[in-house]
């Protein structure tokens, strides 16, 4: 089926989050759509699909208008999304889940389970997935969870398949997977939509590459287009995608795990006896697909989970067992994966949220006075030399980008005497520019001796900071390699396989 | 580009196949089986009272009559306190090894606890033990009603605070309407229609204008304790000949099964509401687990957004069921002055809501475990009375706590870390 967007305009408040987009995708294409975090993919996507309603343009299936009220009526046009955070039930079984909606039903209004089992059989069967019908979607990986999308999709017919950022949940061998997936629903003459902010996945499988910026189309690129090409397309202006960063100059071990393990409170081991250690003026990035234990790993090093077992030491002193407040005493600095959920406080002003963990002494507090002219003198200089584009240090934390915000945390935590930096996810969701500068001051930080940790699930920030990789895989390190191993070696390391004799012995 | 000697784990074997456990002990339930063991032999031995305790299982109408049970009071007591012993030494033991003590064995140490309270207080005394009951399901019925309601509600993602006010409202209008028009079916309808108004009020400031659900709940059953409190002293009370004398349903025996020795006269010598209630209660769990309503129902109160994008209206979905569920909570209502008291009085409901409330989460959102709960509570309510008219040591005041004290234990002890539904109490924004 061919799909044309025409003029589509979409716009929250003052901000035009999509300004008169036109896009067609042909039947049995894989059409790419490219932008940064924020460029209006996502949104266009769910005006598609019938979520948002558009102010201006239309939308034509077979060059007919289509008026869609919700995601009913796009989904009996024909149209299909697998979502970027997967919209299963997680307390329903597989076959529920692909039922609901269009269900089948037997005399007294029974539910004909029966026929949704046999149904996604025959659909994971034609895929050539593994899925049990009868499985609670909470208890399945997410790869598996997203195949369950893909079956959701196709069992109703759909002709256009989006899918939004699919493989940002995904190890990079199930992406290659997915990718044969698309190539397969392609073949069978479905159309396409790939959205997506990685380049080398939209040149290894998409036929047309559509680039937006800044809720506006700039372009058509081709699949032949280099990664410069198309990242200076998307960014409007030259990027650097490598990091410039010297050899390291490792000094003594800093920070010493010793068989760490995470409980949680049903007894499932998080993190499964864990060892390393991290020197002075090191990076360690902890690789791995998300929810392999890395989240729980960090937070048992700031003393926030509950049930944690082994020795953690930091410059030969214990910092297990010890409070939150202990722990960045003693020096440790640390950037939480979710900055609006754990970083900050949306609704301080950035002043406020610069002193946020340095609340209960001086500087900033005497005798129970905030001091506000000391604090106002630091948050200028830090806004400053952080680059945070704002109005003002008065200005809600909550009103800035994704990119501000993190720069906001970056200058509370590195603006303290640091013995440990901890930087979980430091750029997800961030654009190219703020990433950059992001990286820039990771790397600064290690040269200035503080031993670094960075958890990443992006490749291509591992490899881009680390000097050593450690992989994590169910709780447990899959090894720990240089940081120049290639990407192949640290996919199947993703995937839970030890690295092999060369590997290892680099 | 690397100076640093690389360290490289020896590869620990992965397993493939599902996370790893570790059992986390829990002392929890072994120190209240200990607690409930040291008062049992404060009361049955220390303080034992000497006698014999008459259990009688049948009424004189029954059919089939079973002899008494008579048990010496003091042997008796010691005998249950010693067994209270071994069973607490049994879950000492589970959690040294590692496992969990099984539901089976603290039901059975619950009826122990209880056989023991009852042959304790009725030293010298009898009880009779199908009236015990028969009072307990009736006290149970508009508790079963309101948490039928409270299930369906909370499982569409609405929560309902409101059931207190529903079940007066129900009370209040079916008296009324019954009295006004000699039909108690007439009665029975105007209260599922009071019941799904209120349903309505919460539905709408809730689904439409995102207010707290649970404010909402708060100020809707404060409104309709002021409503029906204000129309029942200045039109009720000066017109009761006229407008507060319902007609009550008649008991109905129902051939063969009544007959039953103890079941019978407890279930079914009961009067239309109570078999519309066991209809009710099969229908609900039926619906919600293996209909297409049910699925779409838990789906929107689970993840409204993945409802939205398979094309279910969350907001309507969500509205109408809150609305029969605001019924079946008025059915509830109607059995105060329809089925058991036959008049309306003030605040007659006394807190019913707020107990089916705590039914809904003691029965983890299950339409029978609800049932069960409820019945539980109901029975508490029950042995108080009973207790009080054949004349027990303890004090009256401390037995009107009772069913209180067994709904915070039930809730806050034994259900533990109970999920309910994902987005209860979540109002749904569309940007």
């Amino acid at each position: 089926m061919k799909l044309e967007l025409r003029g589509i305009t979409k716009k929250f408040g003052a901000l035009v989050a999509n300004d008169h987009i036109n896009l067609t995708v042909e039947a049995g294409e894989i059409h790419a759509l490219l932008g940064e975090n924020g460029a209006g993919k996502s949104t266009l996507m769910n005006v598609l699909y019938g979520l948002y309603r558009a102010e201006e343009g239309e939308i034509l299936l077979d060059d007919v208008v289509q008026h869609f009220a919700g995601p009913g009526d796009a989904m009996a046009a024909g149209i299909g999304m697998v979502h970027q955070h997967f919209m299963l039930i997680p307390v329903f079984t597989v076959a529920e889940n692909v039922m609901l909606g269009h269900e089948d039903t037997k005399t007294g209004g029974r539910l004909d389970l029966a026929a949704a089992r046999t149904h996604v059989r025959e659909i994971s069967d034609r895929f050539g997935f593994d899925v049990d019908p009868d499985a609670l979607v909470e208890d399945l990986p997410v790869g598996v969870q997203q195949r369950v999308e893909i079956i959701k999709a196709v069992s109703r017919d759909a002709k256009v398949l989006v899918f939004d950022e699919p493989t940002a949940v995904l190890t990079p061998q199930e992406t290659d997977e997915l990718m044969a997936i698309m190539r397969q629903l392609k073949e069978a003459g479905t159309s396409i939509v790939f959205i997506t902010h990685k380049l080398r996945e939209v040149r290894a499988v998409a036929d047309r590459i559509t680039v937006i910026r800044l809720g506006a189309v700039v372009g058509e690129a081709s699949p032949t287009a280099t990664n410069v090409e198309l990242a200076t397309m998307m960014v409007g202006r030259a990027v650097d995608l490598t990091v410039d960063k010297a050899p390291a100059v490792p000094g003594d071990a800093a920070l010493v795990v010793k068989n760490l393990s995470v409980l949680d409170a049903h007894g499932q081991v998080l993190v499964n006896n864990v060892s390393f250690e991290v020197h002075k003026g090191e990076i360690l990035a902890i690789a791995g697909v998300q929810g392999n234990g890395q989240t729980e790993l960090t937070e048992a090093l700031m003393g926030l989970q509950p049930r944690v077992s082994g020795e953690i030491t930091l410059d030969g002193k214990s910092l297990r067992g010890h409070s939150v407040r202990q722990v960045l005493e003693a020096g440790v600095g640390f950037v939480p994966e979710d900055r609006t959920e754990d970083g900050l406080v949306g609704e301080f002003t950035i002043a406020e949220n610069l002193m946020l963990d340095r609340s209960n002494d001086e500087p900033f507090v005497k005798r129970w006075n905030v001091q506000r002219a000391l604090l106002a003198k630091f948050a200028v200089e830090k806004v400053k030399e952080f680059d945070v584009r704002s109005q003002g240090i008065e200005t809600p934390v909550g009103r800035l980008s994704g990119g501000n915000q993190q720069k906001v945390v970056l200058a509370r935590e590195l603006s303290r005497d640091l013995r440990l930096f901890v930087a979980a996810q430091p750029t997800r969701g961030l654009d190219v520019g703020s990433i950059e500068f992001v990286h820039e001051r990771i790397v600064a930080t290690r040269d200035a001796g503080t031993p670094v940790v960075v958890i990443s699930t992006e490749l291509d920030e591992v490899a881009a900071l680390a000097d050593r990789i450690m992989v994590m895989y169910r709780g447990r390190i899959v090894g720990i390699v240089p940081g120049d191993t290639p990407r192949a070696v640290l996919g199947l390391m993703m995937a839970g396989e030890a690295p092999a004799g060369e590997g290892a012995a680099a | 580009m690397s100076t640093v000697a690389p360290v490289v784990q020896p590869a620990q074997p992965t397993t493939p196949e599902g996370p790893d456990f570790e059992f986390v002990k829990s002392w929890k339930v072994t120190i209240a089986l200990s607690i409930f063991t040291v008062l049992g032999f404060l009361l049955l031995v220390v303080f034992g009272r000497d006698g014999t305790s008459t259990m009688r299982l049948s009424t004189s109408s029954d059919l089939i009559q079973l002899p008494d049970v008579e048990l010496p009071t003091r042997v008796t007591g010691i005998v249950i306190t010693v067994l209270l012993l071994l069973i607490t030494g049994v879950s000492v033991w589970l959690v040294r090894a590692k496992a969990k003590a099984p539901i089976w064995l603290i039901a059975v140490y619950a009826v122990l606890v209880l056989i023991g309270f009852l042959a304790w207080a009725a030293a010298d005394k009898s009880i009779p033990v199908p009236g015990l009951l028969f009072g307990s399901l009736s006290l149970a019925v508009p508790l079963i009603f309101g948490a039928l309601g409270g299930v369906i509600s909370e499982r569409v993602g609405v929560v309902n605070i409101a059931i207190e006010g529903q079940l007066l409202a129900g009370a209040f209008t079916s008296a009324m309407v019954a009295s006004l028009t000699h039909q108690p079916l007439l009665g029975l309808l105007a209260a599922m229609l009071a019941g799904v108004l209120v349903s309505m009020v919460l539905a709408a400031f809730a689904i439409k204008y995102f207010v707290d659900q649970v404010i909402v709940g708060v100020v809707l059953n404060v409104l309709v304790i002021g409503l029906t409190g204000f129309l029942y002293s200045q039109v009720m009370a000066p017109n009761a000949a006229l407008l507060n004398q319902p007609p009550r349903f008649e008991r109905i025996n129902i051939p063969l099964l009544s007959e039953i020795p103890i079941i019978g006269p407890v279930f079914f010598r009961q009067t239309l509401i109570v078999y519309i209630m066991y209809v009710a209660v099969a229908v609900v769990f039926y619906g919600i687990f293996h209909t297409k309503w049910g699925l779409r129902l838990r789906s929107v109160g689970e993840h409204p957004q993945a409802a939205d994008t398979v094309g279910i209206n969350v907001a309507s979905t969500r509205f109408w069921n809150v609305s029969i569920a605001g019924a079946i909570v008025g059915l509830g209502g109607a059995y105060f002055t329809l089925g058991s008291v036959g008049a309306f009085g003030k605040e007659m409901t006394a807190g019913a809501g707020f107990i089916a409330l705590a039914a809904v989460i003691f029965g983890r959102w299950d339409p029978i475990r609800a049932t069960l709960a409820a019945l539980l509570f109901g029975f508490a309510s029950n042995l108080q009375n009973v207790l009080s008219i054949i004349g027990s040591p303890v004090p009256s005041e401390f037995m009107l706590m009772l069913p209180y004290l067994v709904t915070i234990f039930a809730v806050a002890g034994l259900v533990g870390q109970s999920r309910g539904p994902a987005a209860s109490g979540k109002p749904y924004i569309k940007s």
